[in-house]
């Protein structure tokens, strides 16, 4: 479904990405873990089109996407819900929400998605006309990935969604993640610090150092990583 | 009527005037943080462009009323596209370099308008035609009210109907206030930030020149420099406001307006100019980011 081709990305003259190639198929729930400063972020915005790759491509269903704008990267299908969740501070929750579906037109379907979402996270329903800016961090990362459903996308990128989130609410917000996958049939790419629960419900996973893919396995098989479990898992 | 209410009511004009103005000003501050220094001369664009149609129109004989909507219409249009086009050549093509770049392309598309049209034209004044006819039943109003004041109040009012209703339930109002407050997310989320800014240049644009032609029919004069003044202005206005804020700019403006009128009529006229930079240098140091803004702004 997705594919990455060797692509390397700067900011100015600092290289971030050096010649990364990732692969992710339909129906998979991937993830990519990685020290600070590893280059995940980085990943992600290449996909988006926000900081595109100087060389090397990517692959959407086949059509080269490394050469088009974000607004029609998203048109194809790939959302994503950024670190920090950068939910818009001054807009009401439904707002926000509706932005979700900026490119959609389908109104009756919007409708529904929006019923979902609140049936998903009720918290959002009873805060659908307060601003973004006063929500938990938790409710805004609900919001955030609300947000992101509310594009339908086909290939949902998520950038460390269980940051800063109590324990018992990142439990949910992965349950939540996995259910996306099975009952939506979104792929999903899954960017964490937390290496234990992201390998935990992904099929595959990629390591990533220093701006380098250096190892890439089964979910399983990376828990089992002697280098994974002293690096990362930290035991 | 009195005296003081003559002065009011002047005072409401000129910040009617200086608020169509200062929305543009205001609103581009808010998406792209530019302070768009050339934006007066596209209200001076719309009132050449007003006056040239209303006089061919003369011409072939077409009654008060259709050119007084046309001349408007197309005048405002037509500087629209201005606006349009002076974003994509000034400052698109340096967005992403410093402050300072787009500041001094500001002022050079500012000095470059100017001068085209006082090479084009005539750097002499102008009469402005009259083209807002006479309604008689204003002499009905307790207050005597010109037909070219009350035009100024009632396109005021629509047009920050018109524009309040834009921002909040519509789609591209929607992706205006997302852009303003998050680029990348605004554009994660599929929204075209070109478009958006595009598309404030143009509403800026179109209600600035809208205020020129209505300001020329008043004053019934017009050159190539009315935009310099009426911009500076309407930027002090936007500042006092709190810059980025729209309700801000329209505030400011009132303030100021008022503030001019006032003090024009019982201190002295010979300093009507000068009370906007005296507002501008207190609110400056009292609160610099203005009467409706929100935290530090950043001093150009
Ligand atoms: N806007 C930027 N300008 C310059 N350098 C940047 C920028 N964003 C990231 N970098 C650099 O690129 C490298 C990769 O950053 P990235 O944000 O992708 O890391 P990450 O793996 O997401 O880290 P974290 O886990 O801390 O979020 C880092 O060295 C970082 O300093
Ligand atoms: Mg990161």
């Amino acid at each position: 479904m997705l594919k990455i081709d060797n692509i390397n990305t700067f900011y100015g003259k600092i290289q971030a990405l050096k010649n990364v190639s990732i692969e992710v198929s339909e129906g998979e729930i991937i993830t990519l873990i990685g020290a600070n400063g590893a280059g995940k972020s980085t990943t992600l915005m290449s996909i988006s089109g926000i900081v595109p790759a100087r060389t090397g491509k990517i692959y959407f269903e086949g059509q080269e996407i490394s050469s088009l704008e974000p607004d029609q990267i998203v048109g194809l299908g790939i959302s994503q819900v950024p670190e920090g969740r950068r939910i818009f501070p001054n807009l009401t929750v439904r707002e926000n929400l509706d932005l979700g579906a900026f490119l959609r037109k389908d109104k009756a379907a919007i409708h529904k998605d929006l019923d979902m979402v609140f049936e998903l996270f009720p918290i959002l329903a009873q805060r659908r006309h307060q601003a973004g800016g006063t929500l938990s961090g938790g409710e805004q990362q609900m919001l955030a990935i609300s947000r992101a459903i509310m594009g339908r996308p086909r290939l949902l990128l998520l950038d460390e969604p269980s940051l800063g989130l109590a324990p018992l609410i990142v439990q949910q917000i992965f349950e939540i993640i996995t259910q996306i996958n099975q009952e939506n049939k979104t792929t999903i790419f899954l960017v964490e610090q937390n290496a234990y629960l992201a390998l935990k419900i992904a099929h595959r996973g990629y390591v990533m150092e220093t701006g380098t893919v250096t190892l890439t396995d089964t979910g399983a098989n990376l828990m089992q990583n002697e280098e994974v479990k002293n690096a990362y898992l930290g035991v | 009527m009195n005296y003081f209410t003559e002065v009011v009511l002047s005072g409401l004009t000129r910040g009617s005037i200086y608020a169509l103005i200062a929305l543009g000003y205001t609103m581009v501050y808010g998406i792209i943080e530019l302070i768009n220094f050339a934006h007066g001369e596209i209200y001076m664009i719309g009132a050449f462009t007003a006056l040239i149609l209303a006089s061919v129109l003369t011409i072939f004989g077409f009654n008060t009323i259709a050119i007084l909507f046309l001349a408007s219409i197309i005048a405002i249009v037509y500087s629209a596209m201005y606006g349009y086009t002076m974003e994509k050549v000034a400052y698109k093509p340096i967005r992403n370099s410093q402050r300072l770049s787009a500041l001094i392309s500001a002022i050079g598309m500012s000095m470059f308008l100017q001068n085209y049209v006082r090479i084009a034209q005539t750097s002499d004044f102008l009469p402005f035609p009259r083209i807002i006819p006479r309604f008689p039943w204003l002499s009905a109003l307790p207050i005597s009210m010109s037909s070219a004041q009350f035009m100024i109040f009632a396109s005021t009012a629509v047009v920050m109907v018109l524009l309040t209703f834009l921002i909040k339930f519509t789609k591209i109002g929607k992706s205006m206030r997302a852009a303003s407050q998050d680029k990348v997310m605004a554009k994660l989320l599929g929204v075209n930030v070109n478009k958006v800014i595009s598309v404030t240049f143009i509403i800026g644009s179109a209600t600035a020149a809208l205020g020129g032609i209505l300001i020329s029919s008043y004053t019934g004069q017009i050159n190539f420099y009315i935009g310099f003044l009426a911009g500076i202005k309407a930027f002090v206005a936007a500042v006092l406001g709190g810059i980025g804020s729209i309700p801000g700019a329209v505030l400011g403006s009132f303030v100021l307006g008022l503030t001019e009128s006032l003090g024009a009529g019982y201190i002295s006229s010979d300093y009507e100019d000068v009370f906007a930079f005296i507002i501008l240098a207190v609110i400056l140091i009292v609160k610099p980011a203005g009467i409706l803004g929100k935290g530090q702004i950043e001093k150009v």
